[in-house]
C-alpha cells in the first residue's frame, strides 16, 4: 500500500511527496511483527537503490506467503533531486544527508527530514542505500560509525556485502540519516555500492540476496535465502587514500576490486593539450583497490583510489 | 598594500585558480577579513573591495597603528564565481564546510587548508557570510555558541543586533567555528544581499568593520559609533510559516515594527491571483528576516520576528 510520509506544496500546481510502499503479510498484522525499512535516493544522482527497491518487492511478491513481517520501501527521499539529476535538494542546493534529524518548524528540507525520521523510527532495521557519486566506483560495502559497531556489525554481516568499513566518528556526520536513527535506537546500516548515475545490476542482486538474509534473521521472512558472503571487516587504519597531485585526465591502469602490490601502476593523469603525462600514480601499499576513480577529469586533490591493506 | 597569492590550484583546461590576500600595516597579525567562500557571494566580495580601498588610503596616510597588520581575502572561490555557481565548480562541495582543511585531502579540503594556514593566527577574524535561503536580514553580527564566543566584543561593530545561535554538527567545519577553536575571536557579518550588490548595506558593513578596528586600536579612523547592539538568541525569534504555496507577496519588510495580527504577507494563487492565505504576525515585534523568493513552497519560514512584548506603532 503506497503511503505519503511527507507532503509539501510547491508554488506552481504541484505537491512534493515522499512516498513509501508498505508490504504486510497476507494474513494481516497481529501487532507483533517487526519492520524493515529500505530507503534510498537521498542524493539525487545515486540510483543503485532504485533497482534494489524494485527487485526486493518483485521477489517478495513471487513468494508472498513467506512474508512474516512488514517491509517499507522508500525509493526517493529526494524526489526533486532524482528527477532533475541533482545530488542535493534543488532550489536550496543543500546536501540532504547533512540535515537530519531535521525540524518540524524548519524550512522545507528540515521539515521533510523530521517527517522521515519519525516515520522510520522504530524499524527493526533500516537499510540506507547509497551509490557513491559520479566520481568514484565503490565495491558493495556497509559503512558503520565506530560508535554503533557492536549493534550494527552482526546485522551488516547478513547483508551479503564484500566489505564492512568501520569508520571513526566525526561531528559533521552527526547530521546524517543513519547517525540520527542509530542515536534514537533504530539500527541503520549505510550501504555504498557502484557509481553515481548508473545501475550495476549484479551489485543490486547481491544486496537483495543479503536483505532477504537479514529479513530472515529478524523474523520478517521465512522463505529460502542464500548463505551471505563473509565480508572483509576493517577500520580506518587499514585504508589508504590516493589523491591526485596534478590536474588532468585520469586513465586507470588497474581494475576495480583487484589486488595491487606496493609500487604497482595505478594509472596516469594526462594532459590532452600537450600530450604529456602530468603524473604517474603508483600504489604505496599492498592491498585491494576498493574505490576507484570513475570520472576522468581530476583536479589537484581529487580522490583517485582507496586501498585496503 | 601588498598583494600575495595565498593558494594556487592548477586546472587542466582553465586558468589556475588563485586565492589572493591583501596585506596592510606590519607587525602582529591583528585582523583577517574574509569575503566570499561561495561563488554567488558577490556582495561579500564587493564589501571587501571597498574595505581594501579604505585600508590603502589609511596606510598611505599612516593611520594603521604601529605594529598592527590587516589582511583581506576578498574571494576564496574565484572558479565558482566566474561560472555563477554557489559551490565548488566540479564536485559541488562547499568550501565553507571543509575547514580547517587538509593539505593531502580532496580539492576543496586543500583550498580550505591553503586559506586556513594563512589566517589561523590572527587575533580577530571577520567573515562576510550568506544564508542558504534567499532573503534579507537586519544587518547583524552572527555568532555560534562554541564556549569561546564573545558577544560583548561583537557589540563593538555597532550593528543593530548580535545574533547568537546553537552550533549544529555541520557548523563544525565552517571557517568561523574553526577560527574560534584555534583561538581567533571570530565574527560573521550578514548584510542585506548575496548575489547582487546593495550599496547601502555594503557601506553599513564597511563602517561596522572600521568602527570595530578603530575601537580596538588597529586603525585610526573617525567614524560614527553605530548602534548600541542588542544581543538576541536564536531561540528568542518567532518563526512565521505559510500553509499554502504560491506567489509570496510581501507587505512587511526587514526592520518593520509589526503588531500581533498585522498582515505580513499574502500568498496568492499563481494562476488565478486569488488570495490563498494571509500571513499574520503572531506577536508584537520587529522583522529580523524575511524570505526573498517570489514563489514559495508551503511550510517555509517566511519571517523571523524579534518579539518586543508591547504593541508598537508600525513603521512601514
Amino acid at each position: 500500500m503506497v503511503q505519503v510520509v511527507a507532503s509539501v506544496g510547491l508554488p506552481i500546481d504541484e505537491s512534493l511527496m515522499i512516498k513509501k510502499n508498505r508490504l504486510v503479510p497476507e494474513n494481516g498484522l497481529s501487532g507483533n511483527e517487526k519492520r524493515i525499512s529500505i530507503v534510498t535516493g537521498t542524493h539525487g544522482d545515486e540510483l543503485e537503490g532504485q533497482y534494489v527497491c524494485y527487485e526486493l518487492q518483485r521477489r517478495i511478491k513471487e513468494n508472498y506467503s513467506r512474508l512474516t513481517g512488514i517491509v517499507d520501501v522508500y525509493p526517493a527521499l529526494n524526489p526533486l533531486g532524482i528527477d532533475s539529476i541533482t545530488r542535493g535538494i534543488p532550489a536550496f542546493d543543500l546536501d540532504m544527508n547533512r540535515l537530519f534529524p531535521g525540524s518540524e518548524n524548519g524550512s522545507m528540507p528540515e521539515y521533510i527530514a523530521s517527517k522521515i525520521i519519525s516515520d522510520l523510527s522504530g524499524s527493526a532495521a533500516v537499510i540506507d542505500i547509497h551509490a557513491s557519486n559520479i566520481f568514484l566506483e565503490e565495491i558493495p560495502q556497509v559503512r558503520i560509525n565506530e560508535l554503533s559497531k557492536e549493534t550494527l556489525i552482526p546485522l551488516a554481516k547478513k547483508l551479503n556485502m564484500d566489505y564492512i568499513w568501520v569508520h571513526s566518528a566525526a561531528t559533521v556526520l552527526e547530521s546524517t540519516l543513519a547517525y540520527s536513527l542509530n542515536v534514537i535506537g533504530t539500527p541503520t546500516l549505510v550501504v555504498e555500492m557502484g557509481v553515481g548515475m548508473r545501475i550495476t545490476k549484479k551489485y543490486g542482486d547481491q544486496l537483495v540476496d543479503g536483505i532477504f538474509s537479514l529479513m530472515k534473521e529478524l523474523g520478517i521472512w521465512n522463505g529460502e535465502i542464500i548463505t551471505p558472503k563473509e565480508p572483509i571487516i576493517s577500520e580506518d587504519g587499514e585504508v589508504s587514500f590516493i589523491n591526485a597531485g596534478n590536474s588532468g585526465v585520469f586513465v586507470p591502469a588497474v581494475e576495480h576490486w583487484k589486488n595491487v602490490k606496493k609500487g604497482d601502476h595505478i594509472g596516469d593523469i594526462l594532459d590532452p593539450l600537450t600530450g604529456e603525462i602530468n603524473e604517474t600514480i603508483h600504489s604505496e601499499t599492498d592491498g585491494i583497490v576498493f574505490t576507484l576513480r570513475e570520472y576522468p577529469i581530476v583536479s589537484e586533490g581529487s580522490l583517485i583510489a582507496r586501498i585496503l591493506s | 598594500m601588498e598583494e600575495k597569492v595565498l593558494f594556487e590550484l592548477g586546472s587542466v583546461h582553465r586558468d589556475n585558480m588563485r586565492v589572493k590576500g591583501y596585506y596592510f600595516g606590519s607587525g602582529e597579525h591583528s585582523v583577517c577579513i574574509v569575503g566570499a567562500t561561495r561563488g554567488n557571494e558577490i556582495q561579500q566580495v564587493y564589501i571587501c573591495s571597498k574595505l581594501i580601498s579604505v585600508f590603502e588610503q589609511l596606510e598611505i596616510t599612516g593611520k594603521i597603528r604601529e605594529g598592527k597588520s590587516i589582511m583581506v581575502i576578498p574571494c576564496v572561490n574565484p572558479h565558482s564565481m566566474n561560472i555563477g555557481k554557489r559551490f565548488w565548480s566540479t564536485d559541488n562541495t562547499d568550501i565553507n564546510r571543509m575547514f580547517p582543511g587538509y593539505c593531502l585531502g580532496e580539492t576543496t579540503q586543500r583550498i580550505a587548508d591553503g586559506v586556513f594556514s594563512n589566517v589561523s593566527d590572527y587575533e580577530y577574524g571577520i567573515q562576510f557570510a550568506s544564508f542558504y535561503m534567499q532573503g534579507s536580514f537586519i544587518p547583524h553580527v552572527r555568532m555560534m555558541k562554541t564556549g569561546f564566543e564573545d558577544t560583548e566584543l561583537a557589540k563593538d561593530f555597532g550593528l543593530p543586533y548580535v545574533y547568537r545561535r546553537k552550533a549544529k554538527p555541520y557548523d563544525t567545519t565552517t571557517l568561523n567555528y574553526n577560527w574560534q577553536i584555534w583561538g581567533t575571536k571570530a565574527f560573521s557579518i550578514y548584510t542585506n544581499a548575496t548575489d547582487s550588490i546593495d550599496d547601502d548595506s555594503a557601506s553599513e558593513a564597511v563602517n561596522a568593520v572600521l568602527n570595530f578596528l578603530n575601537k580596538h586600536d588597529i586603525i585610526e579612523y573617525d567614524c560614527h559609533e553605530g548602534y548600541i547592539s542588542r544581543l538576541i538568541e536564536g531561540s528568542e525569534l518567532v518563526n512565521v510559516k505559510n500553509e499554502t504555496a504560491g506567489f509570496f507577496i510581501r507587505r512587511a519588510g526587514v526592520n518593520s515594527r509589526v503588531r500581533k495580527g498585522d498582515i505580513l504577507a499574502e500568498i496568492t494563487d499563481p494562476y488565478t491571483g486569488r488570495i490563498l492565505e494571509e500571513i499574520k504576525s503572531p506577536v508584537n515585534g520587529i522583522v529580523f528576516f524575511h524570505a526573498g523568493q517570489p514563489v514559495i513552497y508551503s511550510n517555509t519560514p517566511l519571517y523571523r520576528i524579534i518579539p518586543t512584548g508591547v504593541p508598537s506603532v508600525p513603521v512601514r
